[in-house]
């Protein structure tokens, strides 16, 4: 099944064009990475497709199991199953994680038609998840990401990751500023979410969190567009050679 | 109406405004009338009033009851406490008349509590004492008019080392037939190691343009504990003119939080003087408006002492067109070491249209203080919304929950469990129903 689908998709922020057709299709139970180097547009990409406000849409379309993924307002695109890792998670002063997860999942269940969840569910619930990426329980009652170092913030995004159990994780450069142990529980957090149904989408600088999410394919994105696709060898080959060669052919053969 | 109206009608009734009051009422008119007369309503060039033309306010014909007509309105029929469930003692005020109601208990013994008007006749060395003696009424503002048309309001008086758990609650209600200015009197008087939690309820009926110009005196002394709160909840076509007076004896500590829920236009000024060393204060103020509202609160915390500690936080969230004015002023008196001094206004303007004027102000004249003051204006954090709507919680519950978050900090200071709690569900059922009216007051719908 077909979990996304980016046809030709163009997409520019207060006037400026950085997304110049895209192209991408996503199956389901499959990892995808986007690697490439600053400022080629991963992410705008994953900003464009949960719903950004700052950034328009000028041309193309983008299909999520089935529907049209830039009609849906952010929320129901979260609903629906799209989950963003955020490269830098925002602090909410004054909202405790509790209240922050606890109104998110019972968001999703309305729209899905459930009830709320019960207290002792949602207890039981955020017990599981937390063990799942070793979040420490006092964290619950804090605001969300208040006082988080870099590791738990991003330990966080698993963990909410987890608990709203997306059929699509796009996770935007979720290494960066992880120590190795860190990004070992991130890495297993994420490869135990994985299922036949659900897929991912890698956004990163490096080869090392490939080292433990295995990405079936891998993209290059550069000033715009995606300019090379291959199997998982070519990020071993990217950590090797960099990104110059790759440009320079794209360069070449646009010439 | 000018100033001079107002002067020419306390002329024209003064045996009536006497007759209908106490002789330690009437004894503090004269003064009052020359201060009136002296510096009268603050205009555009006094600074203090810079975003609040409260003249304006006067200028209709206001009627007032000052022949003592017993209002139409029965307030424990028409109201149902809007803290909900919170155990009180409950007293009324229908305009500024104090509404008297059998079988109310003896808080404790040596308490006096009631209305200021029969205690006054009852004991009036005990009112004479305090009545007016921590008032200033040589500035322009209303406290002069107040002084010269009182007749009725509220007194606690707190005997030394008695301590009252049960909160006091005052609920006063503007209402009635006719449009109106009521000038009530409200006394807090604590004696050394008295303590005491009072709850003022602002209320009043949409049905008519009222104006009140009240003024609040405390008199904390020495080791006292005084809790304040301020909740107003009238209607949009309230005016209100507030001024608190507050005075500090040693070690004492006050902690008072002014809430604007629901109003029209509202002007509060806090005054505050610490007369003796190692006294306390916490001043605390939310404001919520839309429509056309505006709320200005004004505060001024005079450290005439060593060793005193005052710590101001207030914060708006203005909506639609609505205004808001902030000005805290922190005087440290030569001589006033050790002081320790803290002011902070945030505010969040919630559109393009709402306004918010803020002006923090410190004068220090002593070298060994720690004295900090901040204010911003901004809007809701946009990243913190797009973060939460990725997590499936739509724009308006987000906004929501950050403006919860916001006014949370001032509720969290809130000494009082069951009341911050019950504080914090009026400021979320304000928050989410705008200036549609909850549950609790009847006489507003």
């Amino acid at each position: 099944m077909e979990m996304l689908k980016i046809e030709n998709l163009h997409a520019e922020i207060a006037g400026k064009e950085i997304l110049k057709g895209i192209n991408l299709s996503i199956e389901a139970g499959t990892v995808h990475a986007i690697m490439g180097p600053n400022g080629s547009g991963k992410s705008t990409l994953s900003n464009v497709l949960s719903g950004h406000p700052a950034y328009t849409v000028t041309q193309g379309k983008a299909t999520f199991k089935g529907k049209d993924l830039l009609a849906m307002p952010t929320e129901n695109r979260s609903h629906e199953g799209l989950f963003m890792s955020f490269q830098y998670p925002v602090e909410i002063p004054g909202v405790s994680m509790t209240n922050f997860m606890r109104t998110a999942l019972n968001e999703k269940r309305r729209y899905l038609g459930l009830d709320p969840m019960s207290p002792t569910d949602f207890l039981k619930l955020m017990k599981q998840k937390r063990d799942l990426v070793k979040l420490d329980a006092k964290f619950m009652n804090r605001s969300v990401n208040e006082g988080f170092s870099g590791g738990e913030k991003k330990r966080n995004e698993i963990f909410q990751m987890a608990v709203l159990e997306p059929s699509l994780s796009i996770l935007d450069e979720t290494d960066s500023g992880l120590d190795i142990d860190a990004l070992r529980i991130v890495a297993e957090g994420v490869n135990s979410l994985k299922t036949p149904e659900t897929s991912a989408l890698v956004i990163t600088h490096y080869q090392r969190l490939l080292d433990y999410i295995k990405p079936d394919v891998v993209h290059v994105l550069y000033a715009g567009r995606i300019i090379r696709t291959a199997g998982p060898e070519l990020a071993l080959e990217l950590e090797e050679r960099g990104y110059d060669w790759l440009i320079k052919e794209f360069e070449d053969s646009n010439r | 109406m000018s100033q001079s109206s107002y002067s020419e009608i306390f002329r024209e009734n003064r045996a009536l405004i006497d007759s209908g009051a106490s002789p330690v009422m009437n004894a503090l008119r004269d003064r009052a009338l020359a201060c009136f007369e002296k510096y009268g309503f603050p205009d555009a060039r006094c600074e203090e009033y810079l975003h609040t033309d409260i003249s304006q306010w006067f200028a209709p014909d206001w009627g007032m009851n000052l022949g003592r007509v017993k209002l139409p309105v029965n307030p424990s029929e028409a109201f149902r406490c809007n803290v909900p469930n919170l155990s009180t003692q409950m007293h009324f005020l229908a305009c500024d008349s104090y509404m008297k109601k059998d079988g109310q208990p003896t808080l404790v013994e040596g308490v006096t509590v009631g209305s200021l008007l029969e205690i006054s006749r009852s004991n009036p060395q005990l009112v004479g004492k305090y009545l007016g003696s921590v008032v200033e009424m040589e500035k322009p503002g209303i406290s002069a008019l107040n002084t010269m048309f009182m007749q009725d309001g509220f007194m606690v008086h707190v005997p030394r080392n008695v301590r009252i758990d049960k909160p006091v609650q005052l609920v006063s209600l503007m209402s009635g037939a006719v449009s109106m200015l009521s000038c009530r009197r409200i006394l807090v008087v604590l004696e050394q190691g008295a303590e005491l939690r009072l709850l003022l309820c602002d209320h009043s009926s949409a049905a008519r343009e009222c104006l009140s110009a009240m003024v609040v005196e405390c008199v904390v002394g020495d080791n006292a504990r005084l809790e304040l709160y301020d909740l107003e909840e009238t209607s949009q076509t309230n005016s209100r003119v507030c001024d608190f007076f507050v005075s500090q004896g040693r070690d004492s500590s006050v902690h008072a939080s002014v809430l604007t829920l629901h109003n029209g236009r509202t002007r509060n000024s806090f005054h505050s003087v610490f007369k003796g060393p190692g006294a306390s204060l916490e001043l605390d103020g939310i404001a919520i408006s839309d429509g056309n509202q505006h709320v200005d609160n004004y505060s001024f915390v005079d450290h005439a002492s060593t060793d005193c500690i005052s710590s101001e936080l207030f914060k708006y969230i203005l909506d639609d067109r609505s205004t808001g004015s902030f000005a805290g002023k922190v005087l440290v008196r030569e001589g006033s070491q050790r002081t320790v001094s803290a002011q902070t206004n945030r505010n969040i303007c919630l559109t393009r249209e709402s306004r918010m004027f803020t002006q923090p102000q410190l004068e220090i004249y002593a070298d060994d203080v720690k004295c900090s003051h901040g204010a911003t204006v901004g809007q809701l954090d946009e990243k913190a919304l797009f973060y939460m709507q990725q997590r499936g919680i739509p724009m308006k519950e987000a906004r929501m929950l950050l403006m919860l978050a916001f006014a949370g900090e001032v509720l969290d200071r809130i000494p009082l469990d069951s009341l911050r709690s019950r504080l914090t569900g009026l400021v979320e059922l304000r928050l989410r129903h705008g200036q549609s009216r909850c549950e609790g007051c009847n006489v507003c719908k």
